[in-house]
């Protein structure tokens, strides 16, 4: 998920767009993928997903490298999958069936868990992290969630700075992660050191807030506004979109 | 004489047994007073500073803000809007990710309109010398400027005294003259701790010492 919002690059099609509508369609589609078994669902779901993430400008190398590390955790799944569903054999691995009905299961995994990534990466993972937390507000989530949420995205980049910084210290005195105590040891140090430090600056950071009359709760300076001319065609052609799965999948 | 805005009575503070920081130590700071504040790292500056708006509590001792004694959480809420905290360390004061949601926070936090919000906005980053960057990224932005909005941030609550831990942290000379001329126009009281004597010279009318857990005129 993206940290931050743009500096001062042209707005892209879905910037436009009432970030609701877009967090709304996002766990619609997942929703539907999630639910779906039939395959012309999926294709056209994921078809919808990818037309999420063009228009939402994402560009490609960050989106392959996001969906490359989701395909590494769902191939793992995918090869075991054939081996362990009850049905007819395609091949014998050994004495080990591999299952036809297996590997169209695998096949809809994978379809399913990409078509939920592009979805969430192009509808909500453009959205500055305010506007997310506005828009979950808005739909009664709990405070809490939200608060978490929120400062999640925004300390994870610290995090990873502090994170770099530490490995970086200990690279330049010659450490060298190899299999052995002395690894362990440190790699245990340095985990440790991250939630202490983690731990110190969430109390730095609720104090600062404290100093500037927070008592629980946000306030927003942008607000949305329904505007028919930008939102009305996205939100036909979102449920059209929706409805098309729908009935693809339950006709 | 006046009454002072902000006063520490006979305050102790230990973070634990061994770890005793301030030993009935008092300070007091009046309307259009600028105090500098010097001591040895660990000596309990920036305790001090907590401790002024409640967001740590002295083991004994008073706390006493706008001529009335300070005792629990709500007390301290005016205290904190009137006694503006410049913390050491910008990444935990800038939170938001736009420069105008972060200095609007305390505005909004105080019951102000978005449309009233939006004005301090402005008018808050001109006297940083900052017009304009409302729409800018926080984390993006140089040290100096950094710094500006983040003392922009507090001023934005309209305080009557500005508390600065170390406000030249890491500063370069030019964003530190920048600081300083920001500083010297404007009218609030301030207590500010740092190192740099150069600056404090140029922003502080005398500086007290923190020694021993107590508080010493230079």
């Amino acid at each position: 998920m993206e940290t931050d919002c743009r500096d001062d690059q042209p707005a892209r099609y879905l910037d436009r767009v009432d970030p609701r509508a877009r967090v709304l369609l996002a766990v619609f589609l997942a929703l539907i993928l999630a639910a779906a078994g039939r395959f012309s669902t999926l294709g056209v779901g994921v078809v919808a997903a990818l037309l999420c993430v063009v228009l939402s400008g994402n560009p490609w190398p960050v989106v392959l490298r996001r969906v490359a590390v989701l395909n590494a955790v769902l191939l793992l799944v995918a090869a075991l999958l054939p081996l362990t569903t009850e049905g007819t054999a395609v091949v014998h691995l050994g004495s080990w069936p591999y299952t036809r009905e297996g590997l169209l299961t695998a096949v809809a995994v994978i379809l399913k868990g990409n078509g939920i990534v592009l979805a969430f990466l192009g509808l909500v993972g453009t959205l500055p992290t305010a506007t997310l937390g506005h828009v979950l507000s808005h739909f009664h989530v709990p405070a809490k969630l939200v608060h978490l949420t929120v400062f999640t995205v925004r300390y994870l980049d610290v995090f990873h700075r502090e994170y770099a910084r530490l490995r970086a210290a200990m690279r330049v005195r010659g450490f060298r992660p190899g299999v052995n105590r002395h690894t362990y040891r440190s790699f245990g140090y340095l985990a440790g050191m991250l939630l202490v430090r983690s731990l110190d600056r969430s109390e730095r950071i609720v104090a600062a807030m404290k100093c500037r009359g927070f008592r629980g709760r946000f306030y927003l300076l942008d607000h949305f506004a329904f505007s028919p001319a930008r939102d009305v065609p996205f939100g036909i052609a979102a449920t059209l979109a929706v409805l098309a799965l729908v009935w693809l999948e339950w006709a | 004489m006046t009454e002072p805005l902000l006063e520490l009575r006979d305050v102790s503070f230990s973070y634990g047994p061994d770890r005793p920081v301030l030993r009935e130590c008092s300070l007091k700071i009046c309307e259009s007073e600028r105090l500098g504040l010097v001591g040895a790292n660990g000596s309990g500056k920036t305790t001090l500073l907590h401790l002024a708006v409640g967001l740590l509590r002295p083991a004994s001792g008073e706390v006493v803000a706008f001529g009335k004694p300070r005792c629990r959480e709500a007390d301290f809420h005016e205290v904190r809007r009137r006694a503006g905290l410049l913390f050491q360390d910008t990444d935990d004061q800038l939170f938001c990710p736009t420069v105008a949601e972060d200095v609007a926070f305390g505005p909004l936090n105080l019951g102000r309109s978005r449309h009233e919000a939006r004005q301090i906005v402005a008018e808050t980053l001109d006297r940083v010398g900052l017009p304009g960057f409302e729409r800018r990224i926080t984390y993006r932005l140089s040290g100096g400027e950094r710094r500006l909005v983040a003392l922009a941030s507090v001023l934005a609550m309209q305080p009557d005294v500005l508390l600065l831990d170390e406000p030249t942290a890491g500063l370069d000379e030019a964003a530190t003259v920048r600081l300083i001329g920001v500083l010297r126009s404007l009218k609030q009281a301030m207590l500010v701790v740092s190192h740099d004597r150069a600056f404090r010279e140029q922003v502080t009318e005398r500086s007290l010492f923190l020694r021993e857990g107590g508080v010493e005129g230079v």
